[in-house]
């Protein structure tokens, strides 16, 4: 059984393809990683698996995400209500922007509750328990002050950890990683990583992780698609891709990860 | 893999507090506009003559038995003063509230729809915009009859046209906000959106421009008033007030004065309420002040 199947995806505006003839599978627990520059069409093709592409785009082939106790879904196909059972529940999402992504008038901790109380059907003290329990999930220290915060009061690394704890609330199936830790500095970058690695490893998640970034994907992920002008141009499990790419696209991004690499080990004796 | 705790980087944010600041901007717009709602509450109940008595002398000066003396018919300035504040105040939150729903509701529909759908509501929106609210204001005197509740209706529907074209960009900038996007990622239907997510975020803008419109809303009043389209006699209205003095303003000083400063005192207090209200209730404002 796959979680996830996206077979021959194309997304097309105004004539012009921006993704063509995408296509890759997830299994229940399963680790892909999207990669490409910007522009390649990898987070178009995130928003179609969550069926949120944006009005005046049309996408044909198939996307089709098969999670337990949630169905079989067409997403391409779907209706607004039939998406809203699935989203959360089946898929969920994490964004590149953690400041963006909060509502910057709402409490940190409300924004939590939000889809616990939804899905879960929680209400008053149960609720307020499982807000914090969320928040010290993804290892926010003081979880109580998060909550009553608002999000320009909490920093960059914890917003994305708020972020992080609301896309994981109804326990999704799978979880699309857009770029989450570009926006942030290199040391809470390992620190978000690592978080987002034990938790989708702790609950059986599968992931979807989109970057640019060859050596984050290469950390989180098995298997990656390459991406480049909308094709999928080379794909595999991590260690093939980088060991031996067949692409010159390909070969470029490992050679200028490895270089990224060597001038580091140069520069430490 | 365990994931190590907050590391420096992350590192504590002051305590966000729950007192509520105190805003001197808004006190100071309690204080202007309370005082203009005192007026007409006291209008309610107590009046110094019969809006209709025109027993005093023509164009008194000051003094007593009139205090703020009389107009060209003998009619105590006072006592229309105080039923104009009770006009000004209806004139100002009937067409507020008539134009903010239907205001907010266009605004609504505007922002969500799409390509030709929002081009029609839009071009709908200017033509109703340059349509004068005179002429407006005319058609509904016509269909219903020259009161104050004709005016506060086609002053209210000539403001909601504004309040929406308004209320479209900011909804449209709401709905383009990654948060949006990620409150559908975890299955929120559009109604539940717009009421914790877009209503808020749009409001602090819109609550001022309602304060503004409030205060244009007076105005409108007075002027249709003066046409003979608003407020029948002989309930006053302040903005009659000051054009039946017009002509008298160099011998009875007080007939334009008094209604103008009241006029002031009322908008400037609403808008600074608004500024106020904004202050309060937009988080990121508040720990700059």
């Amino acid at each position: 059984m796959t979680l996830l199947d996206v077979a021959g995806l194309t997304i097309r505006t105004g004539g012009r393809d921006l993704v063509s003839g995408v296509s890759f599978s997830v299994e229940p627990g399963g680790r892909l990683g999207l990669i490409g520059e910007s522009g390649s069409g990898k987070s178009l093709t995130a928003l179609a698996v969550l069926g949120l592409l944006p009005p005046g785009m049309t996408a044909s082939g198939a996307v089709v995400l098969d999670a337990p106790g949630a169905g079989r879904t067409d997403v391409l196909g779907a209706g607004e209500r039939r998406l809203n059972r699935v989203r959360g529940r089946a898929v969920s999402a994490v964004f590149q922007e953690p400041l963006t992504a909060l509502d910057p008038l709402m409490r940190v901790g409300r924004q939590v509750a939000e889809p616990l109380r939804r899905r879960r059907g929680l209400r008053g003290r149960a609720l307020r328990a499982a807000v914090l329990a969320a928040l010290e999930e993804v290892r926010l220290a003081d979880p109580e002050r998060v909550a009553r915060a608002y999000p320009h009061e909490i920093s960059g690394g914890q917003r994305q950890r708020v972020a992080i704890a609301m896309a994981l609330a109804c326990d999704p199936a799978l979880l699309v990683a857009d770029e989450p830790t570009t926006a942030l500095d290199v040391t809470v970058q390992a620190d978000v990583l690592a978080l987002l690695d034990g938790l989708v490893a702790g609950r059986g998640m599968a992931l979807l992780f989109i970057s640019h970034d060859l050596a984050v994907v290469a950390r989180v992920t098995e298997r990656v698609v390459v991406l480049r002008d909308g094709r999928a141009v080379e794909s595999g499990s991590v260690g093939e891709v980088v060991r031996a790419p067949r692409h010159p696209y390909t070969q470029d991004l490992v050679a200028s990860a490895r270089h990224l690499d060597r001038a580091l080990d140069w520069r430490t004796p | 893999m365990t994931a190590p705790l907050i590391g420096e980087a992350e590192a504590a944010a002051p305590p966000a507090r729950r007192r509520v600041p105190r805003s001197v901007t808004l006190l100071t717009g309690c204080v202007l506009a309370g005082l203009v709602v005192a007026v007409a509450v006291v209008s309610l109940f107590w009046l110094p003559y019969a809006p209709d008595d025109t027993s005093g002398d023509r164009l008194m000066p000051p003094g007593l038995p009139h205090l703020l003396g009389t107009d060209k018919l003998g009619r105590d300035l006072l006592t229309q003063l105080m039923i104009g504040a009770r006009v000004a105040l209806e004139a100002g939150a009937g067409s507020v509230l008539i134009g903010g729903v239907a205001g907010l509701a266009g605004g609504l529909v505007a922002g969500f729809a799409t390509r030709w759908m929002d081009d029609a509501l839009s071009a709908f929106l200017d033509i109703l915009i340059a349509f004068p609210t005179v002429l407006l204001a005319m058609l509904v005197t016509a269909a219903r009859d020259a009161s104050l509740g004709s005016a506060i209706i086609a002053i209210g529907l000539a403001m909601s046209a504004i309040v929406a074209r308004l209320a479209r960009v900011l909804v449209k900038r709401v709905l383009a906000q990654d948060y949006i996007t990620a409150s559908r990622t975890s299955g929120t239907s559009w109604p539940r959106i717009v009421v914790t997510h877009v209503l808020p975020n749009i409001w602090p803008t819109l609550s001022v421009n309602l304060a503004l419109q409030f205060g244009l809303a007076v105005l409108a009043e007075a002027s249709l008033s003066y046409l003979g389209l608003g407020t029948p006699p002989p309930n006053a209205s302040w903005g009659r007030m000051l054009q039946e003095a017009q002509a008298s303003v160099f011998i009875a000083p007080a007939g334009v004065i008094a209604p103008g400063v009241l006029l002031v005192v009322l908008v400037v207090g609403v808008n600074l309420i608004a500024d106020g209200v904004r202050d309060v209730a937009d988080p990121t404002r508040r720990r700059t002040r």
